[in-house]
């Protein structure tokens, strides 16, 4: 009798830590929902902090952009090469080209960019806005009269709104980039015909739902971070904390917004 | 060591708190305080680590709310006033952090320029240098003007720091553990540059420490803060005029007799 309860007493303990878990995600869901309604109250409003925007559009382009380069490059030919022996197997090589800008230009550039700015400009507002509100930097600016979220975080938000959308068509340009050298170097493709077939397939909605995609990705980023970053508490842990949280919730969040445009751009089609 | 007798002006009390209670979690931190800061004056708080200090100022500038009581700083209801109205009444308030809190991505002038630009509008460019270099002086250290925040010494810090405050001409001075981590050097000299302020400027501050020397130095009147409520209020040798042994561990530290 010991034993049967010794092994079923952990049961309801792990399930009501799991159920505290859930209920603090979706409470933290709750809160970034009540950030994004403060950031639209805010943003329409003076002072407009344009130079402060310009400077972190800057920040968060030279932040992803090597990375960005390197990674949309290497999905670019990875893609091409690995889709080859399927086509090759049907006997249509000939749709590489429109295959890889499909895949491309409607899931991996939007993605990828997305994924990787998660990483790199998500933790970095995390850590920089965590590592200010611990060391009282934002108390500062509050009690000196300055508006703190307007600054800190409006600015960050446009930024990655704007710049995201900019890093992602960029990443779709150098992925085309890598699969037509993949496809020139092995089927001797010219340039002008690997273009003619890697847009042709493409509508003006993809584009748009790519885009649009972007800019949600960008949004979400911006606000996450910002989100982990200015609520942090509890000292450098608190700085950790956020750095991480701003990634692993901005790539949950990513993945859901990704499947929701899909559908959603699959009605317009 | 003695300070110089202010000009004080007891019948103009720029702040005033009434029954102020706060609580975080189960643990009650003040309980019911009543205080008075007058024109001119400094009013030191004394206290252990974790009696609420800081909470105190935090509550005066607006940056914590009460459970309970009124808060009145210029004639101004902290507790009911709008977003508007606090960000107005800030500005006539300068809080000096414990950790200076520098803005550390700007440079000392970027760092002083910053409240001045946000709270002074159609300022002239020749006007922000002006300011800069005044308040920079003020503190004497007009070299470190386009030094980071990370290239200070601890003392250079807390003294850019009062500069930022300085910069919009407050009334009050909040400074929160101005001596903190500082040798005794640079403990005095900062104790001498808050009465500096209080004269130059004509500030009337509250000035939050465990420092005695800093009490002794500053403070034309020390308020105790013993167990969530201000158990001792008066000059400093009325304070410690007292056996409770509350309070002479304070004086025995930091005087060894």
């Amino acid at each position: 009798m010991d034993s049967v309860n010794n092994t079923t007493s952990p049961a309801p303990s792990r399930i009501s830590k799991t159920r505290s878990k859930v209920a603090d995600f979706f409470l933290m869901l709750y809160r970034i929902y009540a950030f994004i309604l403060r950031f639209f109250k805010e943003v329409f409003l003076p002072p407009y902090e344009f130079r402060e925007i310009v400077r972190q559009c800057y920040e968060v382009g030279v932040r992803s952009f090597t990375l960005i380069s390197l990674t949309g490059f290497i999905v670019g030919v990875i893609f091409t090469k690995q889709s080859r022996p399927s086509l090759t197997n049907f006997g249509a090589e000939s749709w590489l080209p429109s295959l890889v800008s499909i895949a491309i230009m409607k899931a991996l550039a939007p993605l990828v960019t997305a994924l990787i700015a998660a990483g790199k400009v998500g933790s970095s507002i995390g850590a920089e806005l965590g590592s200010m509100r611990v060391t009282e930097q934002i108390d500062a600016m509050e009690v000196s009269g300055t508006k703190p979220f307007k600054f800190l975080v409006c600015t960050r938000v446009i930024a990655t709104t704007i710049t995201i959308p900019l890093l992602a068509t960029y990443t779709a340009f150098i992925a085309l980039l890598g699969g037509y050298l993949n496809v020139s170097q092995n089927e001797g493709t010219s340039y002008a015909t690997f273009m003619e077939q890697a847009f042709e397939p493409l509508t003006f909605v993809d584009f748009w739902a790519s885009l649009s995609k972007a800019i949600v990705f960008g949004f979400t980023i911006g606000i996450v971070g910002c989100y982990q970053g200015y609520n942090s508490t509890k000292g450098t842990e608190g700085v950790g904390k956020a750095a991480n949280g701003a990634v692993v919730t901005a790539m949950f969040l990513v993945f859901i917004e990704e499947v929701l445009i899909v559908q959603i751009a699959g009605w317009f089609r | 060591m003695e300070k110089k007798k202010a000009n004080i002006d007891r019948n103009n009390g720029v702040i005033k708190l009434r029954g102020v209670e706060k609580s975080f979690a189960d643990y009650d931190v003040l309980r019911g305080i009543d205080l008075d800061l007058y024109q001119g004056e400094n009013l030191v708080v004394l206290g252990r680590s974790g009696t609420g200090k800081s909470v105190l100022i935090k509550l005066i500038s607006g940056l914590l709310s009460p459970d309970a009581g009124t808060i009145e700083v210029l004639g101004n209801e902290v507790t009911t006033i709008t977003e508007r109205e606090l960000e107005e009444l800030r500005i006539r308030i300068g809080f000096s952090f414990q950790n200076s809190a520098l803005y550390d991505s700007m440079t000392v002038r970027k760092n002083l320029e910053f409240p001045l630009v946000r709270n002074r509008k159609n300022i002239t460019r020749a006007e922000i240098d002006k300011n800069v270099q005044e308040v920079l002086e003020a503190v004497g250290l007009s070299q470190t003007i386009n030094q980071m925040p990370a290239e200070l010494s601890g003392g250079q810090r807390k003294r850019i720091g009062i500069a930022r405050t300085l910069i919009l001409n407050p009334e009050i001075m909040l400074y929160d553990e101005p001596t903190a981590g500082l040798d005794p050097i640079t403990c005095i000299e900062i104790n001498e540059l808050i009465n500096e302020v209080q004269e130059r400027y004509n500030t009337s501050s509250i000035i939050i420490t465990h420092d005695l020397t800093c009490a002794k130095m500053t403070g034309d009147r020390i308020a105790m803060l013993l167990d969530g409520q201000f158990q001792r209020v008066g000059a400093f040798e009325e304070v410690f005029a007292t056996t409770d042994p509350r309070v002479t561990p304070f004086y025995d530290y930091n005087f060894i007799q």
